[in-house]
């Protein structure tokens, strides 16, 4: 271990003992190599036990350690330390009640999540044994893209539209819903709309962009809401020419 | 165990200036508001005329005014950094296959500037100079 050490400012809250959240700091020596999750995981087995804090794969795969790093919502496991000055603040996602120290409550983004149908709505259920539902490369690129979400909530995180109304179904449930809706294979996206082409769908964006700049897979949520936007706003229009479509 | 999550408010006038990407959107929506005062600038010479030469006479005096000109230089800064904006997001909005695959960002944004040139100097030719 070298001698370089850097101080982790994290955000502790304990609900059975705090009425507001406090900071606690921690010295930590570290390698070239280390992640903010190789910190956080340093203060748990060698500093402080009662810490807690979600991860899992250490290689930006699951989701799972999205927290806000000096200010900027960032995977623990894909920050590295050497990138920092000495100190680092380290908190919870925002827009997120804090369940405890770095764990937030998800469960507002799960139910919203689950609201877009993000599954392929097929127009008629195959049986296993017929095979699978195919698609060309040229199908698949059309949605690829927005297949690499895992769901980490940093767009929620980072999201101004969001913090101040929590109606908003957000930027990943949409650009999911957008994935599905684009994918050859799916014939939902009129069972999506209730929700998606809604207030609190997908008008309730502005387009800050700022979704897309923190996510760490590229997805590009706020491409997707736009899309999405001006498809439903050509389906409104249209309707106009076919009044018998008309709900 | 008891649960007893801590909601952290935020901040409903000030979140804007919380973040640099907060500010730069702020700034792109902002300069559509010279934008709109410049239209009204323009209907309000629409109105002007209507009411005849002398009426049409005091409106150019008024906008060719050192304050008239002023407001025409930094509502054209505004909208030239609104255009830029605008365009930046283009790709994103309509991303466009081509063969397959997709056609890069910098081609649709550039096609964007190349319209807004084509147009302007075909207004230019029609009504300027």
């Amino acid at each position: 271990m070298s001698a370089r050490t850097i101080e982790l400012e994290i955000l502790r809250y304990d609900p059975e003992q705090d009425d507001v959240p406090r900071y606690e700091t921690y010295t930590v020596p570290y390698r070239e190599d280390w992640v903010v999750l190789d910190a956080i995981n340093y203060v748990k087995d060698e500093l402080d036990r009662t810490l807690s804090y979600r991860w899992s794969c250490h290689m930006a795969v699951c989701g799972s350690c999205g927290m806000v790093v000096n200010g900027e919502p960032a995977l623990a496991c894909h920050t590295f330390l050497r990138d920092y000055p000495e100190k680092i603040r380290i908190e919870p996602l925002q827009n997120f009640p804090v369940e405890r120290d770095l764990v937030v409550v998800m469960d507002d983004f799960i139910d919203k999540l689950g609201s877009v149908k993000p599954y392929v709505v097929a127009k008629e259920e195959k049986d296993v044994d017929d095979g699978e539902y195919l698609q060309t490369p040229a199908e698949l690129a059309k949605f690829k893209q927005y297949t690499a979400c895992i769901n980490c909530l940093l767009c929620y995180s980072a999201c101004p539209q969001y913090a101040l109304n929590d109606s908003f179904v957000g930027p990943a449930a949409l650009a999911l819903a957008h994935r599905y809706n684009l994918d050859s294979r799916d014939v939902g996206r009129v069972a999506r709309e209730d929700v998606v082409a809604s207030n609190p769908g997908i008008w309730e964006c502005s387009f800050v962009g700022a979704c897309s700049e923190v996510c760490p897979k590229t997805v590009d949520p706020a491409a997707a809401i736009q899309q999405t936007k001006i498809a439903s706003t050509a389906d409104y229009f249209l309707s106009f020419l076919k009044p018998w479509n008309r709900k | 165990m008891s649960r007893h999550p801590y909601i952290r408010e935020p901040s409903k006038t000030g979140w804007w200036l919380e973040q640099p990407r907060y500010i730069r959107y702020m700034a792109r929506e902002m300069s559509a508001l010279f934008i709109g005062i410049y239209g009204l600038i323009l209907i309000v010479g629409l109105f002007r005329l209507s009411q005849g030469e002398l009426a049409y006479e005091a409106f150019l005096t008024t906008v060719e005014g050192p304050a008239g000109l002023i407001f025409a230089v930094v509502a054209f800064v505004f909208a030239v950094y609104h255009t830029y904006t605008w365009f930046q997001v283009t790709p994103k909005a309509m991303p466009l296959m081509f063969g397959g695959k997709r056609v890069p960002g910098v081609i649709i944004i550039a096609a964007h500037w190349f319209g807004f040139l084509v147009v302007s100097a075909a207004l230019w030719l029609l009504v300027g100079g």
